[in-house]
């Protein structure tokens, strides 16, 4: 299985992605240029966290007219995974590829600490490998993470299951009914604001970012027998 | 300064007549040296370059003769003070290399972007020389939060920190902040960068090769941060508000592509030279690195990218805009480097060649603009040694007796008084702010003695601190520059590393006044027989002088950046109980030691007598015991006893391991004295009991005095006293005290 990792101008979150593939489930991996028009090779595409393009305007908000994104948006159509972490899931929503926006947190300061949230879905290709309503330890650090979207959007995301996870505990930084990450209708493409990618070994606080990756993996391999057989 | 156009710019003869060299920082007797120099009067631009380039932050004119004390070699240095930063070597062909630098005074005047370009600044430090940055760290000071001056300053410098720091993706993993009085007009922000370099990386910034070019690189050149070296080279008066323009404005997005096009640009290997344009900007980078080399350097700054139309040789040469860097490649990898920036859409130009003459020309519209010997700008700066006094209240302190103060008897109460005080209080609120997670390399955050920070391929990992107590300095600066020293070696150990070496920031007054002079002077003596003694070279530093408001002179603050290695991950070591069961011991002596205390501080509200004493060869015997203890494996955790003393260290690792201890000390000390002196050579260890006999047996056969004095366990911290009830309070109450007091303070 191949991932893209993708690289815009600003981005930092870049090299914890590559390093999370890597270290999680050993698949290869590599860093996609901005300018890049072609992601036929890949079977999976990271959008990491950063500072697109400085995100002076609205975050993500330039990234969306990046050329990556006209291939992005492909890979989405053809049920390929995506994942949006944190300025990645940012992308998402000014891309149109998820609903809703993402703006300044409550307290209008960055926030960096371990969040809990609770897995609300765990039939995607991105939460095979968890337990539904399982409690997870995983990083958090943005300025700008308050989910929001209006009332008939969420809504249909409770309707269709979309709300992959929720914040629990402590809801960080307001985001509307707790929202951590959502999911497209097809499912294939998730954005979160919390970090799987920095919770991958014990070391670091908590690994429970790991089966992320693994469920990306069994989800791909699964797909691959039902197309061989 | 008042904007000018070239033309109205004053000529050499006004200059002269009108002394208008003195409105720069420039001496009389200066600028007639300068006159000798050249061999002429110097005109509107030269002066300004000369200006700059002697002002104390540049030249170091008032403290050469005082860093020259500091020992700067050692087995592991591999480039020492003079570059951009220091490296020491760790082994496998691999280098940590470090700084520290001061933003101080933009920072009092415009918080937020002065403490923002403060981590510009150290961060192209750090990449400058070749280094991939891996951590960053702060040490700030202010004024108490009761003063809304003082906590308008700490939230904008702190957002500062965070909105450069989190932007270009560097984690910060550590600090230390401290509140008093002393730093109300003039608060301190020292910054820490520490990167990871290949040793065969490392850039010296040389313009070496008659006829190799010299690039541009970043973004435009503006009028912004004109004269902040000399800003920063004067005390603090009411006029400094109007110098606001003399601060610069940060681009953290632009610093993220600078440093990769310039890290891609060093791993091709065609960098001849190269080096940031921080204080001074073009004038200092070209000049250094002209010197460094022997040779001169001509640039032609009509090539120079310029912000705003119109900007003179004067302006472009003294701003400091923030981002831009210089290099030297050879004439036929000029392509090539330029294709570089060119991927990450980084301004990069050609603006000139290096020479043989030995000058720095400037040329502009065709004109020479300047003319002036590098070597009159680097090294002729005159040097001056001033002349020490001991102040009166240092004999005036001798008298006071800090074992007589009222006996304190409600101790539960006084803990949490201290633990409330913002400078024990946690610090969530602040490194909440800043990403410390980025990168997945911090093993140990922010909020330990020391921060780790592990080398991917690698079993090893490097432990940083940063340490520096202006009280006992301002009250011995022998005693407290050794403290400094001392107290950062005993954080990196804490943690399971070796100290391998120091950058320090010299945070003091005005030179010229004698008194301050002989903090200075006294505080280096203390840093340097420490260092010596703990076997940490300085590697490089900061020298932030005339940090003086109108309220007076801050308390003289060396801040010690200190860098260790761990050997094997599995040392890490952290400051929480760990375990129920887990036996408590207690390294070093109890003495009684009140002056320049917290708890002075806060429940008799003076800062007076004399500091802690500190026995560097005690010390040194500690810390290398325990370091030899950690490795053994038996040390479950480990915590300095510093600010707030034994009580404040016991409820620190009760608080942050979520368990509670039952305490017996027995000591002949009044129980206040006891429990909230601040002797220095002591820890906090816990132990599996089924080690605690050889871990006090390995510590007393080494010669360092320790004791079980208690267990981990139940909910409460609970201390006894000669048998005593002293404290008894849930550990809960202390997180909550201990957790709000600063978010209440700013809300």
């Amino acid at each position: 299985m191949r991932f893209a990792v993708i690289v815009f101008p600003g981005s930092n979150g870049d090299i914890d992605c590559y390093k999370a593939v890597e270290d999680a489930i050993g698949q290869p991996v590599d860093y996609v240029w901005h300018t890049a028009t072609d992601l036929s090779d890949y079977d999976a595409i990271l959008i990491p966290g950063g500072f697109s393009y400085g995100d002076y305007l609205r975050c993500g908000a330039i990234a969306r007219f990046a050329p990556v994104m006209d291939a992005v948006r492909r890979a989405a159509d053809e049920g390929k995974f995506v994942l949006g972490i944190c300025n990645g899931f940012q992308v998402l929503t000014e891309a149109r590829l998820l609903p809703g926006a993402l703006i300044r947190n409550r307290t209008l300061k960055f926030i960096c600490q371990l969040a809990d949230i609770k897995v609300e879905n765990n039939r995607t290709p991105f939460t095979l490998d968890y337990e539904e309503g399982e409690i997870l330890r995983i990083p958090i650090a943005h300025g700008e993470g308050c989910y929001y979207c209006d009332e008939a959007k969420l809504a249909r995301l409770k309707a269709e299951n979309r709300i992959v996870f929720r914040y629990v505990h402590e809801n960080p930084n307001g985001s509307i009914d707790d929202i951590a990450g959502i999911c497209n209708e097809r499912g294939n493409v998730l954005g979160l604001m919390p970090h799987p990618e920095r919770a991958v070994h014990k070391w670091l606080g908590s690994d429970d970012g790991r089966r992320m990756f693994t469920s990306m993996l069994r989800a791909y391999e699964a797909r691959r027998r039902e197309v061989t057989v | 300064m008042t904007r000018r156009t070239a033309a109205a710019e004053p000529t050499a003869e006004q200059i002269a007549e009108h002394k208008i060299y003195r409105q720069m920082g420039l001496s009389d007797d200066e600028y007639a040296l300068i006159c000798r120099l050249l061999g002429r009067k110097p005109n509107y631009t030269e002066t300004g370059v000369f200006s700059v380039m002697w002002s104390e932050h540049c030249a170091y004119k008032n403290s050469k003769p005082v860093l020259k004390k500091f020992p700067v070699s050692g087995p592991r240095v591999l480039v020492g003070p003079g570059e951009g930063a220091g490296v020491v070597d760790i082994g496998d062909g691999m280098g940590v290399c470090f700084k520290i630098e001061s933003h101080n005074h933009p920072s009092a005047i415009e918080p937020y972007q002065g403490a923002a370009t403060g981590v510009g600044g150290i961060l192209r430090d750090i990449f400058s020389m070749g280094a991939r940055p891996v951590a960053l760290l702060n040490s700030l000071r202010f004024g108490t939060l009761d003063s809304p001056r003082a906590r308008y300053l700490f939230e904008n410098v702190v957002a500062g920190i965070a909105g450069y720091g989190n932007c270009v993706g560097i984690p910060t993993v550590g600090g230390e902040i401290m509140f008093d009085p002393s730093y109300e007009g003039n608060p301190l922000v020292n910054v820490m960068c520490v990167g990871l370099i290949d040793h065969r990386l490392i850039q010296k910034g040389r313009a070496e090769g008659v006829g190799n070019a010299v690039f541009y690189v970043g973004p435009a050149t503006g009028r912004d941060g004109i004269h902040g070296a000399t800003f920063a080279s004067g005390e603090l008066t009411a006029e400094s508000e109007s110098q606001r323009p003399a601060v610069q404005v940060g681009d953290p997005f632009m610093e993220k592509l600078v440093m990769e096009a310039c890290l891609e640009l060093i791993e091709s290997g065609i960098v001849v030279g190269i080096q940031d344009m921080g204080a001074a900007g073009l004038t200092c980078s070209s000049s250094e690195m002209a010197s460094k080399a022997g040779n001169g350097m001509e640039l032609n700054l009509d090539l120079v990218p310029q912000r705003e139309p119109d900007m003179t040789p004067y302006e472009m040469m003294l701003s400091e805009s923030q981002e831009r860097m210089l290099f030297v490649v050879r004439p036929e990898h000029e392509e090539q480097a330029k294709a570089i920036f060119t991927k990450w859409g980084v301004p990069c130009v050609k603006v000139g060649r290096v020479t043989d003459d030995g000058r720095l020309k400037l040329f502009h519209r065709g004109e020479l603009a300047a003319d002036i010997p590098v070597a009159a700008l680097v090294d002729n700066c005159p040097v001056y040694r001033r002349t020490p006094k001991v102040p009166e209240y240092y004999a005036k302190n001798a008298g006071v007796d800090t074992a007589r103060y009222p006996e304190v008897t409600d101790l539960a109460g006084a803990l949490e008084k201290v633990l409330a005080s913002p400078t024990v209080a946690s610090k969530e609120w602040v490194y909440r702010q800043y990403d410390h997670t980025i990168r997945t390399e911090t093993a140990v955050p922010p909020g330990s003695d020391a921060a780790v920070v592990t080398i991917r391929g690698t079993r090893k990992a490097v432990a940083m601190t940063l340490d520096g107590n202006g009280r006992y300095v301002y009250l011995d600066p022998e005693i407290g520059g050794r403290i400094a020293v001392a107290e950062a070696a005993r954080n990196v150990v804490c943690s399971g590393a070796e100290p391998l070496a120091v950058t320090d920031n010299l945070n003091f007054g005005n030179p010229e006044k004698p008194e301050m002079f002989w903090q200075l002077e006294r505080a280096a003596e203390g840093i340097a027989d420490a260092c010596r003694r703990l076997g940490t070279p300085v590697i490089g530093g900061n020298v932030s002088l005339y940090n003086e408001s109108e309220a007076g002179p801050i308390h003289p603050t060396p801040v010690i950046g200190m860098v260790g290695l761990v050997r094997d991950v599995d040392h890490i070591t952290t400051q929480p109980f760990k375990r129920e069961g887990d036996v408590v011991i207690l390294l070093g002596e109890t003495k009684a030691e009140l002056g320049g205390s917290e708890f002075q501080f806060v429940i008799h509200g003076v800062t007076e007598g004399r500091p802690p004493q500190i026995d560097l060869d005690q010390e040194k015997t500690l810390q290398d015991a325990l370091l030899e203890a950690i490795r053994s494996g038996w040390i479950a955790s480990a915590h300095d006893l510093s600010e707030g003393g034994l009580a404040v260290a016991l409820a620190e690792c009760c608080i942050t391991g979520g368990l509670g201890a039952e305490v017996a000390l027995e000591t002949d000390l009044r129980p206040d004295i006891a429990l909230f002196s601040e002797s220095q050579s002591r820890v906090i260890l816990s132990v599996r009991p089924e080690h605690a006999e050889e871990v006090l047996r390995h510590f007393r056969a080494k010669g360092v005095p320790a004791a079980g004095i208690g267990t981990v366990k139940g909910t409460n911290l609970a201390v006894r006293i000669n048998g005593n009830l002293a404290i008894d309070v849930p550990v809960e109450r202390l997180t909550r005290v201990w957790k709000d007091a600063i978010p209440c303070r700013m809300r």
